[in-house]
């Protein structure tokens, strides 16, 4: 019975059924708040747990879509509503949804303006986020894609920091120039094929001459997104100023849907462009490993050191996904999975210590260990798994990355794994200052101890972080019929893979 | 030849808004001075304007003329006056209040943008070089006096002037243009002109007639680089007049040029399409690049109607079939979000002065969250960020402009965007990032809720009647392309 229902559709627009609830609320200020709270909570984890009925019922052994819904939309014109996933897309849609509730508990005590409002937007931020990995259509795909802009911009540009604007006017504007280059190519593929489906799109056959310029614009909007060198200076402006929530959230789910793009589109739909760019990409993804891995050491701000690790991060993503091996891409996949838990989870590291000091200097913590023992050890852990150790989902993803890298260039595996190197010194390096040594001030001694709020966060991140690090296969399985789907595809668009040479 | 009824029956609606107009005058004139007259002439107007879209939805569309060829009435004409009807009825029904707290309590208001709403309707049925140039300035000349309106202030006066000036030399320009196409074809009805375009060649002095015309209307459309009023008018004029000029006369003057250039020229697409494609980019630029330094919404609101201009004109360059339904949706989208934005910049007042700067609607998303949340909603959809109707207007137009090969232009288009993007930005900035020093008056009339609530659910719900929405502008778009 459960099958024919419209599940996909479901889980994407129950928060805005939220929504309506939240518009609803009557009452003084501080009850509002409290019942937004919980409205939101309550919406977005019963989402959550709506949205388990596709992991239980996604069949690992299928080729192409599962859970599709068509219908009719804009009549005969080749756009339809079109919903599905396939192994790609199905993780994505859980760490969506998984994480959504997890921000809107990190917010809890820290947001106390305008808290319906900030709820709203994350309900349709959840909602947007979803729709877009669920799209089926091209042009639906657009809608969602972009229309994740409008939540964000607001809660960076009304909860942020003291350089909110700058931020929230950079990171609007930096992505819309990249997307509506997209849009120009997305234009030109639906008179070329006379339709937005995607999987039609996948089959259809653009000239080469034609695959060069769609590939440039999608790379125009896709590698903002990552974010690639050198268009990544929106990211570390936008996370020191969003909340807590939104940094979870911007690092989590809206940077992957980059890496999502690219295998979405790119590599099935330009696979000659794909090939003939991948060097350029492999250069890009080395400079922004080795440069913000650099950069990144130089932080005085936590937050803005995490944020430049996630470009160092992602420039693996990107590694992985233009190596065009099976390695490769599922060293991508599982790295940005990965990566969404861990670096969701260190920006609520940060989040911690700042609603207790209220900064993000480095320099004016030190010894919290002391003060905060429950919370150094999920830091470490965190850390630790962000850094690559062996047992943390992070080792999974750059491992296999790294094979793939080989592969395709020995070099570019070489400085690949520089980044390696890097990343755990300023990881470590940012651990010892923060939270070893003498505890450096009254205030860091005053530090409360963890609330079981802030551990029920941690708790559910470290448990899938480690399953994913000991039982890699439990993703791997899951994704990969599909990305052996996107190798085929590659392979018949005339690309020499290299696992067949 | 003998005169029946029925050959004037097509334009039933325009006659129906005729006759109201002339009993409106008797009206204004014997309806004793003051505020109570003003408002009974307004709702009478409404009145009239609500009847004739009645009479115009209630016939089925069927391709006809009336005033032997002078007057075409078809689906596409019937979808353009819809839009007409439905601007400039919010645009009257806004201005009750607002102008009676002004003390404009002038009857001749409501009464004049009737006779304009005639003259609008008439454009869009157009189908003679006489009647077109009629239309024009039947539409035009109750505008400049309503430009003019607040007779105390030096910028109204100044508004109407220059609207005025500008307008009459556009006038002659179009007139000194129709003169030299008839030169040529020997007929003034488009179908002769269709005719004798595409058999003969071309000598310059048609082209230099043709280009002509198109500046003319270029000036109405207000398309760089034939905008430089619109700025000044906009600002001077009383707001419920700038309300009323930046919604009916835009689509007005854009379905007459689509009924010139598709109708009439429409064998030689290649001749005028690159004069559209220069008049878009410039405007696109213009509009663009004009409104970032502007304090004063209302003149923002000038460069970014000339901007939205220049995105119509993008998908009118493509001389398709599919050109002609992009701009149909762009013009829907456009109605919409001009009459919500304006819902908001009307009730923006302060101690009962009207307070239109920029600046005035800082912190409105604590004090007046509703009306905050609307003009969000507004600017969001001005800027082209989906799923608002914003989005599915530049789609299709854009969508023409890269199937005909115009794809520079499209690029160009969309950079613009972004660019417009950073200054619909700062408004939901100012509203929502920044606090407010001193809140506007909260005293909001029922009209402007209401018209506010219709745009904001039109627009965001966009997404959803697209299906039917589609299904009627293909039919005018093909009402528009077919032969006489």
């Amino acid at each position: 019975m459960i099958d024919n229902w419209p599940i996909l559709s479901i889980i994407t627009f129950m928060p805005l059924a939220g929504v309506l609830f939240l518009l609803l609320i009557r009452g003084d200020n501080e009850t509002v708040a409290q019942n937004a709270r919980n409205v939101a909570l309550w919406v977005s984890a019963f989402t959550f747990l709506v949205s388990l009925v596709i992991l239980i019922g996604f069949d690992n052994a299928v080729t192409g879509y599962q859970f599709e819904e068509q219908r009719v939309w804009l009549g005969d014109t080749g756009i339809s509503y079109h919903m599905g996933v396939d192994g790609i897309s199905m993780p994505f849609v859980l760490l969506s949804t998984f994480l959504t509730p997890l921000a809107i508990l990190a917010s809890w005590r820290s947001i106390t303006s305008r808290v319906r409002e900030y709820m709203i937007a994350f309900l349709v931020l959840e909602t947007m986020m979803v729709g877009m990995f669920v799209s089926l259509d091209m042009l639906m795909f657009y809608l969602f894609f972009e229309a994740v802009l409008i939540p964000m911009f607001l809660i960076i540009g009304i909860w942020g920091g003291p350089r909110r604007v700058y931020a929230a006017f950079k990171f609007f504007l930096y992505t819309l120039l990249g997307s509506v280059l997209m849009l120009v190519c997305m234009l030109a593929m639906y008179i070329d094929a006379g339709s937005t489906d995607i999987p039609l799109l996948t089959t259809h056959e653009f000239a080469a001459g034609m695959q060069t310029w769609l590939f440039l614009g999608f790379l125009a909007s896709f590698a903002v997104k990552v974010p690639m060198w050198p268009v990544h200076t929106w990211l570390p402006d936008a996370h020191v100023e969003a909340p807590t929530a939104g940094s979870m959230i911007l690092a989590g789910v809206l940077l992957k849907m980059g890496g999502y793009g690219f295998l979405r589109f790119s590599l099935p739909m330009f696979p000659m462009a794909s090939e003939f760019f991948a060097p350029l990409i492999f250069v890009l993804s080395v400079i922004a490993v080795i440069y913000t891995s650099l950069v990144a050491l130089a932080q005085s701000d936590m937050k803005k050191m995490i944020a430049y690790s996630s470009v160092a991060h992602m420039g693996f993503v990107t590694i992985g996904i233009f190596s065009l091996t099976e390695q490769g891409i599922a060293g991508a996949m599982f790295q940005m999975i990965s990566h969404g838990l861990v670096s969701a989870a260190l920006f609520f590291c940060v989040g911690v210590v700042y609603d207790r000091l209220h900064t993000r200097d480095i320099s004016a913590y030190g010894g919290v260990t002391a003060v905060m023992p429950r919370y150094a050890v999920f830091f470490m852990f965190m850390m630790l798994a962000s850094v690559g150790l062996p047992g943390t989902s992070g080792f999974v993803g750059e491992m296999l990355v790294l094979v793939g890298a080989w592969q395709a260039n020995t070099w570019l595996a070489l400085f690949t794994a520089t980044g390696l190197v890097l990343g755990a010194t300023y990881m470590l390096w940012l651990y010892r200052r923060v939270m070893f040594g003498q505890v450096v001030s009254a205030e860091v001694q005053a530090m409360e101890p963890m609330q079981p709020r802030e551990l029920g966060i941690f708790v559910p991140l470290t448990i899938l972080v480690l399953v994913f690090g000991v039982y890699p296969m439990a993703l791997l399985d899951v994704m990969d019929v599909s990305i052996q789907f996107i190798l085929d595809d590659l392979a018949a668009g005339g690309v020499s893979l290299l696992a067949a040479r | 030849m003998a005169f029946e009824l029925v050959d004037i029956l097509p334009a039933l609606p325009e006659l129906i808004l005729a006759l109201v107009a002339l009993g409106l005058v008797l009206v204004a004139a014997f309806g004793g001075e003051g505020a109570a007259n003003a408002r009974r002439v307004a709702h009478i107007t409404m009145f009239g304007i609500a009847l004739a879209a009645l009479t115009l939805w209630s016939s089925a569309p069927v391709q006809n003329t009336a005033f032997g060829g002078m007057f075409r009435a078809d689906a596409f004409a019937d979808y353009m006056k819809t839009l007409v009807l439905l601007g400039s009825f919010a645009a009257i029904f806004m201005s009750i209040t607002p102008l009676a707290r002004d003390d404009i309590n002038k009857p001749e208001f409501s009464l004049l943008v009737l006779l304009a709403v005639v003259g609008m309707m008439l454009m869009i049925s157009a189908n003679d070089l006489m009647s077109l140039y009629m239309a024009v300035e039947l539409q035009s000349l109750p505008l400049y006096v309503v430009a003019a309106m607040r007779t105390n202030s030096l910028r109204s006066s100044e508004a109407g002037l220059k609207y005025f000036l500008l307008g009459a030399l556009s006038s002659g320009m179009l007139l000194y243009g129709a003169s030299l196409v008839y030169g040529f074809a020997g007929t003034t009805s488009f179908a002769g002109i269709a005719a004798a375009v595409a058999e003969a060649q071309l000598p310059v002095a048609f082209i230099i007639g043709m280009v002509f015309m198109l500046t003319g209307i270029a000036f109405k459309v207000s398309a760089a680089p034939f905008h430089m009023w619109t700025p000044d008018v906009y600002e001077g004029s009383p707001s419920p007049v700038t309300a009323l000029f930046a919604i009916a006369p835009k689509v007005a003057a854009i379905a007459l040029l689509l009924r010139l250039t598709y109708g009439a020229f429409g064998s030689i697409a290649l001749e005028w399409s690159q004069v559209i494609v220069a008049l878009s980019i410039a405007s696109m630029v213009v509009g663009a690049l004009g409104a970032i330094m502007q304090t004063e919404i209302k003149r923002m609101m000038a460069y970014s109607s000339i901007a939205h201009m220049g995105y119509a004109l993008a998908g009118l360059a493509a001389g398709s079939k599919e050109g002609a339904f992009g701009v149909l949706i762009y013009m829907t989208g456009y109605v919409f979000m001009g009459a919500g934005s304006f819902a908001i910049i009307l009730l923006m007042r302060r101690d009962g002065q009207s307070a239109t700067r920029i600046s005035d609607l800082r912190g409105l998303s604590k004090t007046q969250p509703m009306f905050a949340l609307g003009l969000m909603v507004m600017m969001f959809s001005m800027a082209g960020i989906p799923p608002l109707a914003g989005f599915f207007g530049k789609w299709y137009v854009f969508l023409a402009a890269v199937n005909a090969g115009l794809v520079p232009l499209a690029v160009v288009g969309v950079v613009m965007s972004v660019i417009g993007a950073f200054y619909y930005l700062r408004i939901i900035k100012i509203m929502y990032f920044d606090d407010s020093d001193a809140p506007l008056d909260q005293d909001v009339p029922l009209a402007n809720k209401l018209v506010l609530g219709v745009s904001m659910a039109v627009i965001t719900l966009f997404f959803a009647g697209l299906g039917s929405l589609i299904d009627a502008a293909n039919v005018a778009a093909m009402a528009l392309m077919a032969p006489f």
